[in-house]
């Protein structure tokens, strides 16, 4: 399709004006149909598989179907993305299952701190100065590296 | 009731600076120029055209960061970077701007890294390179991660500090020789925005699907790079006046075939060979073609546009298919490993990792196995060249011409290279990084991110010098506000004339306009249908046609939101579209064979044509060509 919404699981996130996946998808593509309560996929044929709505929907209502035009049918890639990991099912054509787990981040959602508490010289502080935000520190190295000698 | 022109209110938004995208760039702008606004008391705006927590070309994931120098965990120098990406893209490359990410880039990564980016270690803690500078991540969130890190700190900022989702910026405003701001539009809301800015960063991508892409039906938004890279960057620069440099210097990366699946770790972390099937080893037994593209062709690593030229080679000889060689591969990595148990445990370990690499960045190649029944283990996959793309952070060099920092130039590069403020453009306050940023390759995201990092303070410093807000005449905004929606009322006008709306004398759909455009390049700029071969004859058929096309898009015709940004969409691809082929026209060579074939000026010219072939718009409309140096800066 390549993503779809399963009629029977989606609720049009309750009636709220947007929809998750429509707040998601990089290309604009998911509209909610107002008199169904259901979104849809607007233009399949712009769609990269990126999968954003399959993953945010609090419904679990959507999934991807491999394009029609080169995809043999029957396979499908299923995530249930959590605050720590995602774990994947992928089903072969031919009904073999895999199931994999991959870690998603090393901190707490909402919690990445900007300057990473890396230190910033205070020469930096000249806007003119090519040290960045936690430079040098955050480099590893002491100090950033130049040609005028 | 059609929506119209009428329906629109005007909203203006007053800022100091105004980021202009939601990506890994504009994420990397956002960062640094909150930190550096707040202890200036600067405002900072970001318009992004999608949500920023999946926006721009990371919003699947990605499985590597492209770009570590190392120079702690390696010892090595920004120098040593400089070097690959000379070399990678045939000797054109701005030295100063690739020196300048580099020195910078590690402490990108590693402030990924606090931010919560899961970077793979090995048993003694030191991050896993994929290659040489590549790292291993598991990067299904990393764009999440990095667009948290960018809200959080245009937080700090309270109300000197706004992001605006969903909007989609057209045309710039201009205050004389100045930038003076932007307009758009938003895709959810009958508002059509006025940004008013003392200083702009442009980062809003590179270009997709302005070359035929081998899918047809459902799988035509199967690109490598993602569908939403429209070209905006390209036309915002271009219309405000900025000078274009490496405009010829597409980028056509060698995948697995259809999904676009990522080769990059069956390459370099399983050490894969590539086959065709009726030639072998190309990169062995073409070794010879590579003595004519030397110096570039006799270094490692060979540059990408070679590689993809010696496959092609063989395909065009019809030895094809080309296969990614997974089977052996695999093979040798569980042979290494002398005990039965252990093996079994690694054939996991690899397995795993192989589904990683397209589950965290090209989910439609698992797709793709699963649907085909791969086992990677028993079988190759196909390889293939995609479709061109213009993407100035990978291996293409597409981009804007801007000044480099003053520290990394020679009495010489200073001439051409700097003009006061690093990462601005030739036009006054008006900054580039990312994609919209020219012949600084293989930065890839995370460089990217570091590119915004640079290009936002420098932005800052420009506005402390030139602390006025430009002037914006209301005629002007006037003329975009009616240029901007002119596609809504062309629809209102003239759909009741038909039964269908999709066809009518009286104007064109973006979609078919799209389709015209595809047409054009794919059959005359060199496309897949060429297999990527073009000629002055043909270049100068596509430029009459593309005049007519350009005529053509006065009568883009819309019938919402979403069809007004893709008829804008149209209008950023044919500027991208344009400079491409004017460019490609000038340099009468083939540089990067695997990316262009010149059939009319087939060889490389170091005596000629070791040179930037630039291009911009007069005030007048033309556009004008600029020859510029090469400098080796270290």
């Amino acid at each position: 399709m390549p993503s779809y919404v399963i009629v029977e699981k989606c609720d049009g996130c309750k009636g709220q004006d947007k929809t998750a996946c429509m707040y998601i998808c990089p290309n604009d593509l998911m509209v909610l149909d107002k008199q169904r309560m259901k979104a849809y996929n607007r233009d399949p044929k712009m769609c990269w598989e990126c999968m954003c709505c399959v993953k945010i929907c609090p419904q679990q209502a959507m999934a991807v179907r491999g394009y029609a035009d080169f995809v043999p049918m029957g396979a499908q890639a299923t995530p249930l993305r959590g605050s720590e990991d995602i774990m994947w099912t992928v089903k072969f054509r031919n009904g073999t299952l895999k199931r994999f787990k991959f870690p998603i981040r090393t901190t707490p959602e909402g919690k990445a701190v900007p300057d990473g508490g890396f230190k910033t010289d205070p020469k930096g502080d000249d806007l003119k100065s090519p040290i960045l935000m936690g430079e040098p520190e955050c480099l590893r190295v002491p100090a950033l590296p130049t040609l005028k000698k | 009731m059609t929506l119209k022109s009428s329906d629109f209110q005007t909203v203006e938004v007053t800022t100091d600076l105004l980021i202009i995208g939601g990506g890994m760039a504009a994420c990397g702008a956002a960062v640094e120029a909150a930190y550096w606004a707040k202890k200036n008391n600067m405002k900072v705006a970001v318009v992004d055209k999608a949500a920023m927590d999946r926006s721009g070309a990371v919003a699947m994931g990605l499985s590597a960061l492209n770009q570590y120098v190392g120079m702690k965990a390696k010892g090595r120098k920004p120098e040593d970077y400089v070097e690959y990406v000379r070399q990678d893209l045939m000797g054109v490359s701005r030295e100063d701007l690739v020196y300048d990410i580099a020195r910078h880039v590690d402490g990108t990564v590693h402030l990924f890294e606090k931010w919560g980016l899961p970077i793979w270690k090995d048993a003694e803690g030191n991050y896993v390179f994929e290659g040489a500078w590549q790292l291993m991540i598991n990067g299904e969130s990393y764009k999440i991660i990095v667009s948290e890190a960018a809200k959080n700190a245009m937080a700090t900022l309270g109300a000197n500090g706004q992001i605006f989702e969903r909007v989609f910026i057209t045309e710039p405003i201009m205050d004389g020789d100045r930038i003076a701001g932007a307009v758009g539009f938003s895709v959810r809301e009958n508002k059509f925005y006025v940004f008013k800015a003392k200083a702009v960063v442009c980062a809003m991508g590179g270009a997709v699907h302005v070359f035929k892409p081998r899918s047809t039906g459902e799988g035509f938004g199967r690109s490598w790079y993602p569908p939403f890279n429209s070209g905006s960057s390209c036309y915002f620069m271009m219309k405000a006046g900025a000078e274009h440099t490496c405009q010829e210097v597409r980028f056509i990366p060698v995948r697995f075939k259809d999904a676009y699946g990522p080769v990059g770790a069956w390459f370099l972390l399983f050490k894969s060979r590539a086959t065709t099937a009726l030639g072998g080893e190309y990169m062995v037994t073409r070794k010879e073609e590579l003595q004519k593209w030397a110096p570039y062709g006799l270094v490692k690593p060979i540059p990408a546009n070679l590689r993809n030229w010696l496959m092609m080679l063989d395909q065009k000889e019809g030895k094809g298919p080309a296969y990614m060689r997974t089977e052996e591969a695999i093979k040798a990595i569980v042979d290494s490993e002398p005990d039965e148990k252990k093996r079994k445990k690694r054939l996991k370990e690899v397995e795993s990792e192989a589904w990683e690499d397209f589950l965290d960045m090209t989910i439609s190649q698992a797709i793709l196995w699963a649907g085909t029944n791969t086992a990677p283990e028993e079988k190759p996959s196909e390889i293939q060249a995609c479709e061109p793309y213009f993407i100035g952070s990978h291996s293409g060099a597409s981009g804007a011409w801007l000044s480099g920092p003053e520290d990394l130039q020679t009495a010489e590069s200073k001439k051409d290279y700097f003009w006061g403020y690093n990462r601005m453009s030739t036009v006054k306050g008006l900054f580039g990084a990312g994609d919209a940023s020219g012949a600084s390759s293989h930065k890839f995201s995370d460089g990217s991110h570091t590119e915004g990092r640079i290009a936002a303070k420098s932005a800052l410093a420009f506005i402390k010098d030139n602390n006025t807000q430009p002037k914006v005449d209301p005629a002007q905004v006037e003329a975009l506000r009616k240029k901007t929606l002119a596609p809504l009322d062309q629809f209102a006008q003239y759909c009741g004339l038909t039964t269908d709306p999709n066809v009518n004398e009286n104007y064109i759909v973006p979609e078919q306009y799209m389709y015209r455009l595809q047409k054009i390049m794919d059959e005359y700029a060199g496309g897949v249908v060429t297999m990527f071969t073009t000629n002055e004859p043909l270049m100068k058929t596509g430029l009459d046609l593309l005049q007519m096309l350009k005529e053509d898009s006065a009568k883009l015709a819309a019938r919402d939101h979403h069809e007004l940004m893709r008829a804008w969409e149209c209008m950023h691809r044919t500027m991208q579209a344009e400079t491409h082929i004017r460019t490609m026209l000038h340099r009468k060579e083939t540089r990067w064979p695997g990316y262009y074939f010149r059939a009319d000026a087939p060889k490389m010219d170091n005596a000629n044509w070791l040179k930037f072939v630039n291009i911009k718009l007069t005030k007048d409309g033309k556009f004008e060509i600029i020859e510029r140096k090469i400098h080796k800066i270290c």
